[in-house]
């Protein structure tokens, strides 16, 4: 009888799990690892429905096996009092369900390594992007050497034709803990480790926002350390570069609260290109406006949020490294104001 | 077969005062009552674990809950871990093992009956030294606190620089005290099966409970040696200028993560293969055979133990090791399945043919039986490195290693409690109530970790303390959380079933299961000295030859 209800409560889980990924495929750009939109998450999706097809057969086996054995051999009212047939074991028996399993291991070894070398040993082609990926607690950190840009916890890489791909690779940095960078339908993921700078590549082949986050504890906000990657088209890339690579909008309006970014602790962390402030332990603001959130993915960039932020981070993000500097209402407003005009 | 229970004369055992009776129990060196120290000081520590759990499911129940600050969650799942691993699943188990083996080899006790005292109270207060830094742990904010560093403490989290005050000092000394009593134990058990088996108990006798806590033991010292070292290591990162793990100085986060799971990975097998042990012990009893092929559950054990000691990097995957090192770490973590597999078949082989008996330690072993194949499958997903790098560290892996641990070590040891309750105790555990923990337990476990599965390929990473809604995660979680509370009220059946039955229990006699190992020739429970006169034992089954002796086991070998 428990038999019975353990298969119903798989048919019941499957179909929760089929209405699940259903739920979430239908949303923009969700994590699911089985909606992959790039070669390496792509190969593991490939590689993933093989093992999984190979363990649902050997689960079917072998759950039928426990299934029939448990039912037919249950113990009757007729025998009571006889002890069944004393039987001690059998070599053939033995030998078999040792060798079968060999084989099984053979094949999906096989069929995994050609996957790993496939993935970790692709060579960077001429047209690859480069983008140095530096973790910190709790956001993102985005360096593109050969372009000059910097900026934070949005990603931006073209999309790769097949025909003529443009791969984007990265090279995992931190700068304190290790963090972990996951966006699921790009790539498996890959840590960003302190002292042991790691690589790992992708070619989305389709343009939109992916989701993703540090999947590697890094201490308290290790949760809102969330991740966006932009898919653009050619042209979209070209002008999102272009637009990094100015210096940052000077607006003689907002000059009040520059002098307030400049005169507290603000300028000390970050930067903004082409004023004094040239800090490098929180996010490069220069473009600031440019992004869709704050804190790591934590709040849509709005006024509303920007202006809490600054006030009291903690109130977005407990834990946060950025202190509340506790200024007048007025200067509040004027830093919020200067933010808004980095774009 | 000359082991005749002693019964005590009544005389002998008239209330004595409570104060004489604590005094005995805190001064005791007798293994049996070690081993019952050792099980209720774990059952403790798991209601304080599963308190820590349900905390950690309340929170995650729907997107960006505020049930808990994110300090306290993270000190939550790290104190979950560490309690359930180091003060519940490895006492508890010692605690059977340190019950079993004497009686099962006809040993009069361990080997070493003081350096057992010593190794019990060393993991007890290690445990309490663990959560007393809730008071004296001088967090980051000035008050007590607990260690947040999760159970594997990666470097460089766990540094003074990102991990101020004392609360990881704590995590460091209860691990290094309660594992120089592991250590201890280990050391025990292996001498007491080596040098202290009855006449006729060759090594190719033994039960199967023996030959597996033997490799398990074996296993501890090889596994818990590096952990032990790396953890002096850290203190002197932490207090003496050392930079082992000091990125900032040179040092290497890497060398910690080998180093914590050359132990972390053996220590899976160091709680499966002692619970592999009941399940070759009681799945014979209630199929009313013999184990199926012996000689092979022996080589699989120590075959499983050596390949197991070869697999720990399968849990970096994701730290950036050369295809070769993911290639070398995938082929022989598959390959642990093959010997486990075998096992698996052997048991089903056990049940085949026989008269099998739903009591209900059978019941808690064919769920055994059933979860851990699918923990194990998982496994096989997981050590596909390209498949582990989008599973790991999300809310797969967690799911997967519930199910070895919950669904299988857990599913195990509720069917030992069954099963040696009576032997420990002299009373049945109710089978009624038995039945209700097993049902709701299995109805909650399935709730709860077949779910986890989902939000893992749902892109979900463990160890967030909440999570942003349209994720499609909220409905699973909550469905995960609702299970959780289920299998908590299963424990409170079988608490509640522990309790009741001491008192008002029916009597079990010295054999209630009619089974064919040493401990069932004895009184239940057991006199101090265990056995009047040493057995003499000629076959596996020593009772089943006295109870068949027109056809018995030794005739055979």
């Amino acid at each position: 009888m428990w038999v019975l209800a353990q298969a119903i409560a798989l048919l019941f889980w499957s179909s929760v799990a089929v209405w699940a990924s259903e739920t979430t495929s239908a949303s923009r750009h969700g994590t699911n690892i089985f909606a992959p939109a790039s070669t390496p998450a792509k190969s593991i999706t490939n590689l993933s429905v093989f093992v999984l097809v190979t363990t649902g057969i050997i689960f079917v086996v072998v759950f039928a096996l426990i299934f029939y054995s448990v039912f037919k051999f249950r113990a009757r009212a007729k025998d009571a009092g006889r002890e069944p047939a004393q039987v001690y074991g059998s070599t053939q028996i033995e030998l078999a369900w040792t060798i079968i399993p060999i084989l099984i291991v053979v094949v999906l070894f096989l069929a995994t390594a050609r996957v790993i070398h496939a993935i970790q040993d692709a060579p960077e082609p001429a047209g690859a992007v480069d983008v140095t990926v530096i973790g910190h607690q709790y956001w993102w950190e985005f360096r593109y050497p050969k372009l000059g840009i910097v900026t934070a916890n949005e990603l931006h890489i073209p999309v790769s034709d097949p025909g003529h791909p443009t791969p984007t690779f990265l090279q995992l940095l931190s700068a304190d803990t290790d963090h972990s960078f996951w966006v699921p339908e790009l790539a498996g993921k890959t840590d960003l480790i302190p002292n042991h700078p790691n690589r790992m590549w992708m070619d989305p082949q389709r343009t939109g926002v992916f989701l993703g986050q540090c999947a590697q504890y890094c201490g308290i906000q290790h949760a809102k350390m969330l991740l966006r990657v932009s898919v653009d088209g050619p042209e979209d890339f070209a002008a999102w570069v272009r637009a990094q690579q100015k210096p940052a909008v000077e607006d003689a309006g907002a000059i009040a609260g520059r002098r307030v970014f400049e005169g507290n602790a603000c300028m000390n962390c970050h930067r903004v290109d082409g004023t004094s402030a040239d800090g490098h332990f929180g996010p490069d603001l220069t473009h600031l406006m440019s992004r869709a959130t704050i804190a790591a993915g934590a709040a849509e960039n709005t006024h509303d949020n920007l202006r809490l932020w600054i006030q009291n981070p903690s109130a977005i993000k407990p834990g946060s490294l950025m202190p509340a500097m506790k200024l007048s209402d007025a200067d509040l407003d004027a830093v919020v104001s200067y933010m808004e005009t980095l774009n | 077969m000359a082991s005749d229970a002693i019964t005590v004369p009544v005389g002998q055992t008239e209330a004595r005062p409570w104060v004489d009776e604590l005094h005995q129990w805190l001064t005791t060196v007798d293994h049996k009552r070690l081993g019952i120290l050792y099980i209720v000081s774990s059952l403790l520590f798991l209601a304080v674990g599963g308190v820590e759990a349900l905390i950690i499911r309340i929170q995650l129940m729907h997107s960006h809950n505020n049930f808990v600050s994110p300090e306290v969650f993270n000190q939550m799942f790290t104190m979950h871990g560490t309690t359930m691993i180091f003060f519940v699943a490895m006492p508890v188990l010692f605690g059977f093992a340190n019950y079993l083996v004497p009686l099962m080899i006809g040993a009069r006790d361990m080997a070493f009956p003081r350096l057992n005292a010593f190794s019990f109270w060393l993991s007890f207060l290690g445990g309490l030294l663990l959560y007393f830094s809730f008071v004296g742990g001088s967090g980051l904010y000035g008050a007590g606190s607990a260690p947040d560093v999760g159970w594997w403490s990666y470097a460089p989290l766990g540094a003074r620089a990102f991990s101020p005050g004392h609360s990881s000092d704590y995590w460091t000394l209860a691990l290094l005290v309660s594992g120089f009593g592991s250590i201890g134990t280990a050391i025990n058990i292996i001498a007491t099966i080596l040098c202290l088996r009855c006449p006729g108990m060759k090594l190719s006798r033994m039960p199967l409970l023996v030959w597996m806590n033997l490799v398990m033991a074996g296993m501890v010292l090889l596994a818990i040696t590096p952990l032990s070292a790396a953890q002096i290591m850290l203190l002197i990162d932490r207090y003496l200028g050392g930079h082992f793990f000091d990125t900032q100085a040179g040092g290497s986060a890497v060398l910690w993560m080998h180093f914590f799971w050359i132990f972390g990975h053996p220590e899976v097998y160091i709680l499966i293969i002692p619970c592999f042990a009941f399940m070759s012990e009681i799945i014979p009893v209630f199929s009313r055979k013999p184990i199926f092929g012996y000689p092979v559950m022996v080589a699989a054990t120590v075959c499983i133990a050596f390949v197991s000691m070869s697999v720990w990097a399968h849990h970096m995957f994701t730290i950036g090791m050369n295809s070769y090192a993911n290639s070398f770490f995938t082929i022989t973590t598959m390959v642990v399945g093959i010997p486990t597999g075998i096992k698996i078949f052997n048991w089903i082989g056990t049940m085949w043919g026989g008269r099998i008996q739903f009591k209900t330690a059978m019941l808690f072993s064919i769920g055994f039986l059933f979860q851990f194949l699918i923990a194990g499958l998982t496994g096989i997903m997981l050590a596909a490195s390209p498949f582990d790098w989008q599973l790991s560290l999300s809310y797969f892996v967690v799911a997967h290693f519930h199910y070895v641990i919950v669904g299988g070590i857990l599913f195990a040891l509720f069917g030992a409690f069954y099963y040696w309750y009576p032997k420990m105790t002299g009373r049945m555990l109710s089978e009624s109530l038995g039945k209700w923990h097993f049902w709701l337990f299995l109805i909650g476990f399935h709730m709860t970790f077949d779910v986890m599965h989902i939000p893992g390929i749902l892109g979900m990473p463990r160890r967030i303390y909440t999570y942003e809604p349209g994720r499609g995660w909220d409905t699973l979680n909550l469905i995960v959380s609702i299970g959780a509370f289920i299998q908590a009220i299963a424990i409170l059946v079988f608490l509640a079933n522990l309790i009741i039955s001491y008192f008002k229990g029916v009597r079990a006699g010295n054999d209630p299961w009619d089974a064919w190992t040493l401990e069932w020739s004895m009184s239940s429970p057991p006199p101090a000295y265990n056995f009047a006169t040493v057995p003499t034992v000629e076959s596996r089954r020593p009772l089943w030859d006295l109870k068949h002796p027109e056809d018995p086991d030794s005739r055979y070998e």
